[in-house]
Parts: C-alpha cells; sequence; structure tokens
C-alpha cells in the first residue's frame, strides 16, 4: 500500500476563526477514501486544501503540510494552477459549462494548450467511454451539455475531470443532488475509477462511504477523530464520538 | 381559546371590512393602471405629433442633402454621417475600457479600501450631468490634448459620459456568472485570465452587450456635452476623417427647432424621426445579440 496524500499538522483559519484543527493522515493510492462528518465538521474544507481551492475565498489561511508524492503542494515552488490539472475536482452539483459536451470534456486541454483535433477527439471518446457515457450520448456529443439529465451531467464533470489525466480526484458529495438511480451509476464509476486515481469523496451518506470506500475518515468541529478501513470504522470505531455518529445518535 | 377563535373569525370575515378591503383593491387596481397609461399616453402623443409634422418632409433627399437656409432644401447628411461616426467611435473606445475595467474590479482588484473607493466613484460618476463631462472635455480632449473640435475630442468625452454606465452593467453581468461554473474552471488547471475568457465573459457577453448597446444609444442622443465640446451647429461638409469638426443630429434637430421660420419646425421632426429609426435600430441589434448569446442554464 503506498502513500498518495500526506497530510502534517494542518490548520485552516476563515479570518481568525479556525476551521480545521491539526489534520494528520495518509491517504493511500488507487483506494477511496470517503470524508464523513455532519454539517460544518469541516470535511469540504478540508477537501479543497488538497488541491487549493480554498484559496478563492479571501481572508483564509492554511498552516501545515499536505504533501502529494512528497512534495508540499504549500510550498512555494508549486503552482497552484499546474497542482489542479493534477488534482481533479467533481462539485456537489453538476456544474457542466453551457457549451457542448465536446467542449466540456476539451476545456482543461485547450487551456492548457492541446490543440490537436485528433489527440482532443479521441480525449472525448475514451474519457466519455470510462464514465459509460459514450453509448448514451454519442450521437449528441456536440449538443449542449445542459440537455443531459443531472445524473448524466455529474458524469461528464467526472469526464471532465480525467480528462486532464490527474492523479487525484476530489469528489465534493457528488451525488447529493442526484436520484438513487444516478447515485449508483456514480458509485459504481468510483469502484472502477480507483483502478486509474486516487479518489477522496467527501458525503453526507454513511450508508455511500460503507458502500464504496476503503478508508474512512471521521470529522467533527474541524478535527480529525479517526481514520481507519471502512470496515473498521463501521463495525468497531475505536472513538465514542465515532460510533456515536454511525449509530444514528447524532448529526 | 374557541371564544377568541370565534371573535377573530367574526372580525375577518366583517362584510363591512371586506367590502372596504375590495373597493381599496379596485381603486389602487386603477391607479396603477393609470400610472401605467399616462406614460403611454403622453409618448404615442408625442410620437403622433413628430409623424404628422415631420413624415411629409422625410425623403431620400432630406437624408442626402445638407443643411440649407430654405426649410425645402434642408438635409440631415452631415448630421447623420457625424452622429454615426461619432457612435461608432465612443463604442470603439468605451467598450474595451469599460468592459476591462469591469473584468479587473470583479474578478482581479482585492477587496479592500481602495478598491471599494473606486466602485464608489464609478457609482457617482454615472450620475454626473452630461454637461459637465462636455466641460471635461473641452479642457483635456479639445484643448490639453490638442485634438481641436473634431469627432475624435467628442468620441472621448462621450466615451467618458458612458464610461460609468458600461462598467456597472459590465460588473452586474460578471457577477451574475455562476460561482460553480468559475470554481469548475479552476479546478482544471486553468489561470484567471483563462477562466475570464473561457467561463465568464461568454457568460456574461449577453449583459454586457445589453448594457453597452443602451448606453450608447442614450449617447446618441445627448447634445450638451457635445455643444461644449464644439460640435457645430451648421455643417456645409460631410466629415470625412475623425479630425474633421462635425455635427450631430440631436444638435442639428435643436438648431431647426430654433429656427424663425415656421417650416424649420417640421424639418426639424422629419430630423426626429431619423434619429428614432436610429435608436430603433441600435436597440434592436441590442435584443438580437443578447438572444444570440444568451445562455439558458438549466437548474
Amino acid at each position: 500500500m503506498e502513500t498518495k496524500i500526506r497530510v502534517e499538522n494542518l490548520n485552516f483559519y476563515y479570518g481568525n476563526n479556525r476551521a480545521l484543527t491539526n489534520i494528520n493522515m495518509e491517504i493511500y493510492r488507487n483506494k477511496i477514501t470517503a470524508f464523513i462528518g455532519p454539517s460544518g465538521c469541516g470535511k469540504s474544507t478540508f477537501l479543497r486544501t488538497i488541491n487549493r481551492m480554498n484559496e478563492f475565498i479571501e481572508n483564509t489561511r492554511v498552516e501545515g503540510k499536505v504533501l502529494i508524492d512528497d512534495e508540499d503542494i504549500y510550498s512555494k515552488k508549486v503552482d497552484p494552477v499546474e497542482l489542479r490539472r493534477r488534482v481533479g475536482m467533481v462539485f456537489q452539483r453538476p456544474n457542466p459549462f453551457p457549451k457542448t459536451i465536446y467542449e466540456n470534456i476539451v476545456y482543461g486541454l485547450k487551456k492548457n494548450g492541446v490543440k490537436n483535433k485528433e489527440v482532443l477527439d479521441e480525449v472525448v471518446d475514451t474519457t466519455l467511454k470510462s464514465v459509460a457515457l459514450y453509448e448514451e450520448v454519442k450521437d449528441k456529443i456536440h449538443k449542449s451539455a445542459l440537455e443531459l439529465s443531472g445524473g448524466q451531467q455529474q458524469r461528464l464533470c467526472i469526464a471532465r475531470a480525467i480528462a486532464m489525466q490527474p492523479d487525484v480526484i476530489l469528489f465534493d458529495e457528488p451525488t447529493s443532488a442526484l436520484d438513487p438511480i444516478s447515485t449508483m451509476k456514480i458509485e459504481e464509476l468510483l469502484l472502477e475509477l480507483k483502478n486509474d486515481y486516487t479518489i477522496i469523496i467527501v458525503t453526507h451518506s454513511m450508508q455511500q462511504a460503507a458502500r464504496i470506500s476503503d478508508y474512512t475518515a471521521f470529522f467533527l468541529n474541524g478535527e480529525l477523530i479517526e481514520i481507519d478501513e471502512t470496515n473498521k470504522i463501521f463495525s468497531n470505531p475505536r472513538d465514542k464520538r465515532t460510533e456515536d455518529y454511525i449509530t444514528g445518535r447524532f448529526g | 381559546m374557541s371564544v377568541l377563535k370565534e371573535d377573530l373569525v367574526r372580525l375577518i370575515d366583517n362584510p363591512v371590512g371586506l367590502r372596504r378591503r375590495k373597493i381599496k383593491n379596485k381603486f389602487f387596481h386603477g391607479l396603477l393602471f393609470l400610472c401605467t397609461i399616462f406614460g403611454v399616453v403622453v409618448l404615442a402623443f408625442l410620437l403622433y405629433d413628430i409623424l404628422k409634422k415631420g413624415l411629409p418632409w422625410l425623403s431620400v433627399d432630406f437624408i442626402k442633402n445638407f443643411p440649407s437656409r430654405f426649410p425645402k432644401k434642408s438635409g440631415i447628411y452631415p448630421a447623420l454621417l457625424g452622429s454615426l461616426m461619432l457612435i461608432l467611435l465612443t463604442t470603439v473606445i468605451a467598450f474595451p475600457v469599460g468592459v476591462g475595467t469591469a473584468v479587473y474590479l470583479e474578478e482581479y482588484a482585492g477587496n479592500n479600501k481602495f478598491t471599494e473607493f473606486i466602485k464608489l466613484n464609478i457609482a457617482n460618476l454615472a450620475g454626473v450631468p452630461s454637461i459637465i463631462y462636455g466641460m471635461l472635455g473641452l479642457a483635456v480632449f479639445v484643448r490639453a490634448l490638442g485634438m481641436g473640435r473634431s469627432i475624435l475630442a467628442g468620441s472621448f468625452t462621450m466615451a467618458l459620459l458612458v464610461l460609468p454606465i458600461i462598467i456597472i452593467s459590465s460588473q452586474e453581468a460578471i457577477r451574475s456568472v455562476p460561482g460553480i461554473l468559475k470554481q469548475a474552471s479552476y479546478a482544471l488547471g486553468t489561470t484567471k485570465w483563462q477562466t475570464v475568457t473561457g467561463v465568464i465573459l461568454p457568460y456574461a457577453i449577453p449583459g454586457i452587450l445589453t448594457g453597452t448597446i443602451l448606453s450608447v444609444s442614450r449617447a446618441l442622443g445627448e447634445a450638451a456635452p457635445l455643444i461644449v465640446v464644439g460640435a457645430l451647429s451648421y455643417v456645409s461638409f460631410a466629415p470625412s476623417s475623425v479630425m474633421d469638426s462635425f455635427t450631430t443630429l440631436p444638435i442639428q434637430i435643436f438648431n431647426w427647432a430654433s429656427m424663425p421660420k415656421k417650416d424649420f419646425q417640421n424639418v426639424a421632426a422629419a430630423g426626429i424621426i431619423v434619429l428614432l429609426i436610429i435608436l430603433l435600430a441600435v436597440n434592436s441589434i441590442a435584443i438580437i445579440l443578447r438572444d444570440k448569446y444568451q445562455i439558458r442554464m438549466k437548474d
């Protein structure tokens, strides 16, 4: 088992308000790690420290280290633009660009200088196939992405992230706006994608974490309470608060 | 408790009160309708008056001729050309500067006192009377920068006049871009500028164009600042370059309207019709462009 991401003594502040306290954890390559916890526990904030998306919120501050492949992504040498190419992200609500399906997938590549049409065409085909969307949309690749259903849009957003050839993909509650069947499809997809990517998923649904993740981290009030193999967390948590949460006593 | 309920129901269902409320409703319904109709009626009357006076005078010759001391020979050609050149040049100057400012203020500038100060000033500038811009244009463009009483000086002056409106409407259009789309773009490893060109501007362009064209069509009807800058009231030649002196439709119309000969009133009305047609055309362009670029976000 290989460590992909190591977080060391991470603190995060919104102004003077500390949102994350002293987080330490390891995330393993080609595994699905789920972050669970009640609303406002900091799990999404923590997710966004891994691709530095919090930097778009003014007046925020990070202390500590996030090492991806042993390189601290907060060191001066790391360019956040380049980092986000390597660490993809899928958001809570499907957010395709108001462009065609094709243009959605190649957007990031084109902006990063890939102009060769044959390459782009191939990327569109392969990524659509790898998110199991190809059969459904192959006849309307040049139609607006907004015509797709919510579940299809979300899979397109995953395709868009994959097209950038990332190592890590962050999912911020990717199924919270979807119906159960679309949710199931996304979950199946995640299980396939972990062969090629390191996946981190924030989820409100403990069942979802139990179904798909290899590791589960439980957050409470900005602290990491515990992280372990998913079956251990759900069958035999070490911390009383974890147990209370997963048995539904609060949250 | 049940007593209280009965009392309340009796109060609410009180037939006198109910009738009074209904009458009040009808009254305000009527009053609000009158407010609406007031503007429409006045406008219709003005339009009728102008069309009645001006239509018989409107002809190809009227468009092609130069002004003359004889009403029958008077034409609007130099003013029309002056207006079109002025408005085109104004747009060329004001649009990039205005949109650039809006993008800077919304996407690049930090949220600090300086930015706040600039935003406040732009909002205030939008309310400055147009003649003040004329004075500024006279001092800066005509005299200090030596442009003389040219179309160029007039265009820069008009550009200043419409700039705050373009900036504010562009800012609003840019602010309406969903944050979730910007984040999607950034998360794909793009720089700010790439996100501006890739997501923000395409999404905001209908709003930006609408604001720009509406402000430009306002400038089309302005006379005061141009009189200060030195637009002529009588031009016997058509402007051929941006350094030529010029006149515009509103000034020409004002000039005719103040002539003693009665027929010139009709000439002025014909001029107003031409100006109205151009304004309508410009506004239609705004609508067409907006619809063309309109991106409908399904929720």
